[in-house]
């Protein structure tokens, strides 16, 4: 048993033409959120994609929990959950519906109070009866995430979890990634909301150019950055200073 | 063990979203209803087929309409599950990548037997009358669903490989007009040479004299065997372009 739940190493992926990811290495230790930051098109759901074995990397390898993505693929999903980047319900089935199936699929021994016990963590038992396809954007993510922890996966990918989400909702979705942390689940999370991984992440690594180009805590990337001019007042670089001075230095080259 | 579980599941799912989609029962349904009602009443009266009652010799073609159009949803359910993500949320799950696909096969299955039911039934009421026996009932029963099963994999190609949805349902289009260049509502006897050749050696019409011999109790020639090798040779080739194309998302 290896205490890291994900390990990827010099991961390359193209499609045709465009050459997505370089080079990518990466380690998430067990129990960690990990934020995965990047410009539109950088590859992060690229990444999340070969690491839940949707799609196959050109070379390089990438593990799960000790599982190999290409030759252990079953073992791999057995351990993971995916909430992709765009919401993936069954809008024709009741929000309930939706979780019972994923939780009769994923064997579960009791989907249905299973169902109930999410519907309520939610927010979304008064709806619980309702057409997914009636519910606003924000309640659909709610269950998108809500089908995701069916079966308490050891690591869950969140692509971008909280985009379309009203501040109430972002927080209450924080609030349950902390809650699975703190239960000892894996989280590795895409987000455009620098303020997303300053909240979340305990691990924090920058997708640029197809490769990663800064990794560590949201402290040692305050170390990296170049000392905060001295000027009348010396404000602290926010993790979106930081993104957007990297992402500068390396672009120039 | 685990396999037929999951098929199970994922079946009573897309079962679910046929219960659900009241349109997609009325367009199945109503298609082939209306055509039957149409060929009766109105272009029957002038259509000289020689001796026989003229719906029991439209029975056959229309159930093959029913069956194609039916068949063409399957494409649009694994296009809307593949352009929903819930094609790759399954897959992300411990859950065996045939059952994903077996499920809506086994669906088209199921929901094109209760349409071929139903459409008899109609067929019926409008003075449909057979001499067949249960040996021939259970023949006709095992082409029409080996012609579904043939049809179903052929609609999972453009399924798993359009990207749109008028690509998805677009492939059903010319095979509902295969019935028209068929022994289905006229004989062939009539066409024009070439209309003719091609009628009478496309597998409609071998499927259509089939079923139509069953019912009647009259000798079956050798259009049993081409209507049998159509159906599988279908099926075996759709089977593999198929599985090449679901093999592209691992
Ligand atoms: N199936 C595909 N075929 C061709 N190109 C693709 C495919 N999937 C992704 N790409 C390309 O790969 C690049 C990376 O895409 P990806 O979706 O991983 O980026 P991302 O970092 O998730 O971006 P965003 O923040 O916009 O979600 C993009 O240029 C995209 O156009
Ligand atoms: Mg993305």
């Amino acid at each position: 048993m290896t205490d890291l739940a994900i390990q990827v190493s010099a991961l390359r992926k193209s499609f045709k033409a465009t050459e997505v990811l370089k080079s990518v290495d990466l380690s998430v230790r067990r129990g960690e959120i990990f934020a995965l930051l990047g410009s539109n098109g950088a590859g992060k759901t690229t990444t999340i994609n070969i690491l839940a074995t949707l799609l196959k990397p050109d070379s390089g390898s990438a593990s799960i929990c000790g599982f190999d993505v290409l030759r252990q693929p079953v073992k791999v999903r057995e351990n993971i959950s995916l909430t992709g980047q765009f919401a993936a319900v069954d809008g024709l089935l009741t929000g309930r519906e939706n979780l019972v199936l994923i939780a009769r699929l994923r064997g579960v021994h009791s989907p249905h109070q299973t169902a109930d016990m999410l519907l309520s963590r939610f927010g979304l038992s008064a709806a619980a009866q309702r057409r997914a396809d009636s519910y606003s954007g924000g309640m659909t993510r709610r269950l998108d995430i809500a089908m995701s922890l069916v079966g308490t996966p050891a690591v869950i990918f969140l692509d971008e979890p909280t985009t379309g989400l009203d501040p109430e909702g972002r927080l209450e979705v924080w609030k349950t990634i902390k809650e699975l942390a703190d239960g000892g689940t894996t989280i590795l999370l895409t987000t455009q909301q620098l303020e997303e991984a300053e909240q979340l992440a305990d691990h924090i690594a920058i997708l640029h150019g197809g490769s990663i180009i800064a990794n560590g805590t949201l402290n040692e990337l305050k170390q990296h950055f170049p000392p905060a001019k001295v000027e009348y007042i010396e404000k602290q670089p926010s993790l979106e200073d930081i993104f957007l001075a990297i992402i500068g230095q390396k672009g120039g080259k | 063990m685990k396999v037929w579980y999951a098929t199970r599941v994922l079946f009573g799912r897309s079962m679910l979203h046929i219960l659900r989609s009241p349109d997609t029962i009325i367009t199945v349904l109503i298609t082939p209803v209306m055509l039957m009602l149409l060929f009766a009443f109105v272009f029957g009266g002038a259509i000289h087929i020689g001796s026989g009652n003229y719906v029991n010799y439209l029975v056959p073609g229309i159930e093959l309409i029913a069956i194609a159009s039916g068949t063409a949803y399957t494409s649009l359910r694994l296009f809307y599950d593949r352009q929903k993500g819930m094609f790759a949320r399954f897959q992300t799950m411990p859950v065996s990548r045939a059952s994903i696909l077996w499920a809506h096969v086994l669906t088209s299955l199921i929901s094109n037997a209760i349409s071929v039911v139903l459409i008899i039934g109609i067929a019926f009421i409008m003075g449909f009358r057979t001499s067949a026996g249960v040996l021939q009932w259970l023949a006709v029963g095992g082409i029409l669903a080996l012609f579904t099963l043939a049809m179903t994999w052929l609609a999972v190609i453009p399924g798993l490989t359009a990207t749109s949805i008028d690509g998805a349902s677009a492939f059903a289009y010319p095979l509902i007009f295969l019935p028209f260049i068929s022994s289905a509502f006229v004989p062939t006897a009539t066409m024009p040479t070439i209309v003719r050749v091609f009628a009478q050696n496309q597998p409609v019409t071998a499927l259509v004299d089939s079923v139509r011999a069953l019912f009647n109790s009259t000798p079956i020639g050798n259009e049993i065997w081409s209507a049998l090798a159509w159906c599988v040779g279908i099926t075996i080739v759709a089977y593999f372009i198929a599985m090449r194309a679901y093999r592209r998302f691992q």
